[in-house]
């Protein structure tokens, strides 16, 4: 296990150790002779991305499809400078990461040297921890570190920064037998006495609701078994964020949809009127708990989290359970299994009824068209054509990403890539190659806006490289949708900016970089022109010619409560419905 | 666990008190802990009354920290979690709530002055036993410790008998008892 080796060796000897198969990358000085030990080994596999963000999304898709620590590799300065926004996108949506950074010889930091930047300054907010190797003896034991640190307790990215002089340093590599870290040692399982109190809850409640995030996906495959059990086992209503996609079938009844600003009717008057709400692993973002004061006013609220900053930061709840969701929902199935209390079937009955109604008001319904493709009937059309497949969808971030969180429906966990909390335009073109590189048999769509997606067009180039046969599903309403909407409901209509002028013929430049590309004007070619895109064995961008004015509905309106809700056909004055207050938010 | 009664609102801010509280932390001293725990404070929007820092167990190579801040009840839950939360930090014990606490600060203070004055500077500074540290003909370094609102009233008093500056240390605490933190 022990062997001498240089310390550029010793970071490919240990992602080997560690199941790496892909590293994602740009070569520079300061990498230079990891990049000299890359070419000298076949175990690890490295992508040659075109721009650092794009190595770090690629990374997060590959890790969020996967359920693996996904890997990073740059050089110093500009490599680790552009690498921030990924790191930060994977640190809001808990995505496990191991980001290797070269730095100018030890000897030479703090010198302004070339291409020198203070890497672990400027990443330390934006990583769950980062190191700085000054010593080669060292190096096994962080790189090992970093790995057990991204994928335990609540996943986050690391960074490695190995200057060069280190990288060239010969000491003895030991294996990741017996790595734990000496103060880093997360909390699996609950309380068993407030696993206790929630479960009696959940027994005696008349109105509850489940609502599910991204923690689920991130606990492993287990615990979205596990969360479906104990949902069935209950028969009550469940909702989930935006992460959380996928834990709960879509396709099931007691689904209600996606909650929040823009979830459903149900999901939000159901969080809204509940009496229990059943939080596992998410963290009452502002975008679901829209006004915080009036948010679920009636409800007790249990929430289970690894992270024990989750609970009682935005929302006070009543039972607090600090633990990972797998063996927390384990214990509660045990406990239900074994309490004789059975559920308030009439109240079930009666909450069911009402949800039913809420149900009835179709609030994902939009008024199509012959003549000009409506985005949600494009998103739709996508989901019947493709849905038979072993298909992956990773989206950009607007109006696109809202339109196909309602509107294409998710079976199973790690299915759905999307930046969440960070909200970053541009995420999804490399997040599919990602995605792509690690089910390279499978169908990877990357549901993209045209404004997000020429934030990181070049790495089409990376995915015709690596014969990535990726299809970019532009839906193009040449405007930066989001920004739109909110400048017609909230600024009197000046589309300050947002308006996405001199766009590139996107035919002609996925042509220019050896792709296809196909364009569809009208509703009635859709299916032909997605069928064809599917068909096709190379990277595909499809534009998808839509509505331009078409805006994203239900939406809670910044500053409002769950039930007040505004939907597409309500014909309600929507510059009305935000308050002053109310447009200060973001 | 106490059984939940009702229905919680978020507590507004206007609802829920400012309190101080005092924080002992526990960390590897390692490169960069301290900017973890300062940069923490500030990209969160926490404040920091006071701060010191000091390796206290060298063959462990363990620093404490402690830290005094102010915010509301469910602030200074989050400040608690979110330090226990950094890698390197082994321990968070709020010193303000559970067993009682001991806090000091140890002071530098500089006094210029002639005559009288000087014989006044003396008197108060003995009454709050302040030593002598430094004098000149024309100055006196007082060090004092004591908690910080004794502190406060000596550089108070010394203000208009020539204070010239002050160095503190800042807050260090510790629990009664025999047990550790």
């Amino acid at each position: 296990m022990s062997k001498e080796m240089t310390g550029a060796e010793m970071v490919i000897e240990a992602l080997a150790d560690q199941g790496v198969k892909h590293i994602f990358g740009y070569p520079g000085g300061a990498v230079l002779p990891i990049y000299d030990a890359l070419f000298q080994q076949e175990k690890v596999q490295h992508i040659l991305v075109r721009h650092e963000q794009g190595a770090v999304h690629a990374a997060e898709g590959y890790a969020r499809s996967t359920g693996k620590v996904g890997c990073v590799l740059v050089t110093s300065g500009p490599g680790a400078t552009n690498a921030v926004t990924g790191l930060t996108d994977a640190l809001m949506d808990s995505i496990p990461l191991v980001c290797i950074t070269g730095q100018v010889p030890t000897h030479l930091i703090g010198n302004d040297a070339f291409q020198e930047c203070d890497t672990v300054g400027i990443t330390r907010p934006c990583t769950k921890h980062n190191y700085l190797v000054k010593n080669i003896a060292d190096l096994p034991r962080i790189l090992h570190e970093a790995f057990y640190i991204a994928a335990n307790g609540r996943p986050g990215p690391v960074v490695i920064d190995i200057p060069k002089d280190v990288q060239f340093a010969k000491g003895i590599y030991t294996g990741p037998t017996n790595v734990k870290h000496k103060t880093y040692t997360p909390r699996l399982k609950g309380d068993m006495e407030k696993i206790k109190s929630a479960v009696e809850l959940m027994s005696k409640a008349k109105r509850p609701v489940f609502y599910t995030g991204g923690g689920v996906i991130n606990s492993g495959k287990e615990a979205t078994h596990l969360l479906r059990e104990l949902v069935k086992l209950t028969g009550y209503p469940i909702t989930s964020t935006l992460m959380g996609l996928g834990t709960y079938p879509a396709a099931d009844p007691q689904w209600l949809g996606m909650l929040g600003m823009h979830g459903t009717y149900e999901a939000n008057w159901a969080m809204h009127d509940c009496d229990l709400m059943i939080c596992i692993g998410a963290r009452f973002d502002d975008r679901i708990t829209g006004r915080l004061d009036a948010f679920s006013p009636g409800s007790r609220k249990i929430h289970v989290d690894i992270d024990p900053s989750s609970i009682n930061k935005t929302v006070k709840v009543d039972v607090g359970i600090v633990g990972d969701c797998g063996h927390v929902l384990d214990d509660m199935i045990r406990l239900w299994r074994g309490t004789s209390a059975q559920p308030d079937k009439k109240a079930l009955a009666e909450w069911w009824k009402q949800v039913d109604g809420w149900r009835a008001r179709k609030s994902l319904s939009f008024k199509n068209s012959d003549t000009v493709i409506k985005p949600q009937y494009a998103i739709q059309r996508l989901y019947e054509l493709t849905k038979g497949r072993d298909t992956y969808i990773t989206t950009e971030v607007g109006q696109h990403q809202m339109w196909a969180a309602q509107h294409y429906r998710f079976e199973q966990p790690n299915r759905w890539m999307t930046s969440g909390g960070l909200g970053t335009m541009g995420y999804g073109l490399p997040a599919a190659v990602g995605v792509q590189m690690a089910h390279p048999d499978s169908l990877v769509i990357d549901i993209a806006g045209e404004a997000s997606v020429l934030m990181t067009m070049q790495e089409i180039s990376t995915a015709v490289q690596y014969r990535l046969p990726i299809k970019i599903f532009i839906l193009n309403n040449q405007y930066m949708g989001m920004v739109r909407q909110w400048q017609e409901l909230l600024h009197g209509g000046r589309y300050s900016e947002s308006y996405s002028e001199a766009l590139p013929d996107f035919v002609k430049l996925a042509e220019a970089y050896h792709a296809v590309g196909i364009r569809c004007t009208k509703p009635g070619d859709l299916d032909r022109a997605i069928k064809e895109m599917i068909d096709v064995d190379k990277p595909v961008i499809f534009d998808c010619v839509v509505d331009q004015n078409e805006n994203c509905f239900p939406m809670i309106p910044s500053g409002r409560a769950h039930n007040e809700m505004i939907l597409g056909d309500a014909g309600e004055s929507i510059e009305d419905a935000i308050t002053e207050e109310g447009k200060v938010m973001v | 666990m106490n059984a939940p009664t009702s229905s919680h609102y978020p507590a507004a801010g206007a609802a829920q008190q400012i309190e101080a509280h005092t924080l002992s932390v526990l960390v590897d001293n390692e490169p960069g802990v301290l900017a973890r725990v300062i940069g923490l404070f500030s990209g969160r929007g926490y404040n920091i009354d006071s701060l010191t820092v000091s390796e206290t167990e060298h063959q462990k190579h363990v620093s404490r920290i402690t830290i005094v801040t102010r915010g509301t009840p469910m602030v200074i839950e989050q400040i608690h979690h979110q330090l226990e939360r950094l890698v390197p930090v082994h321990r968070v014990v709020d010193l303000t709530v559970g067993a009682p606490s001991i806090e000091r600060e140890l002071a530098l203070v500089k006094v210029r002055g002639k005559g009288d004055q000087r014989v006044e500077t003396l008197r108060l500074a003995d009454a709050f036993r302040a030593r002598v540290i430094d004098a000149t003909t024309e100055s006196f370094v007082f060090e004092i410790t004591g908690k910080s609102d004794k502190i406060e009233q000596f550089i108070g008093l010394m203000l208009p008998l020539g204070l010239i500056e002050v160095s503190r240390t800042g807050v260090v605490a510790i629990s009664r008892g025999p047990e550790p933190m």
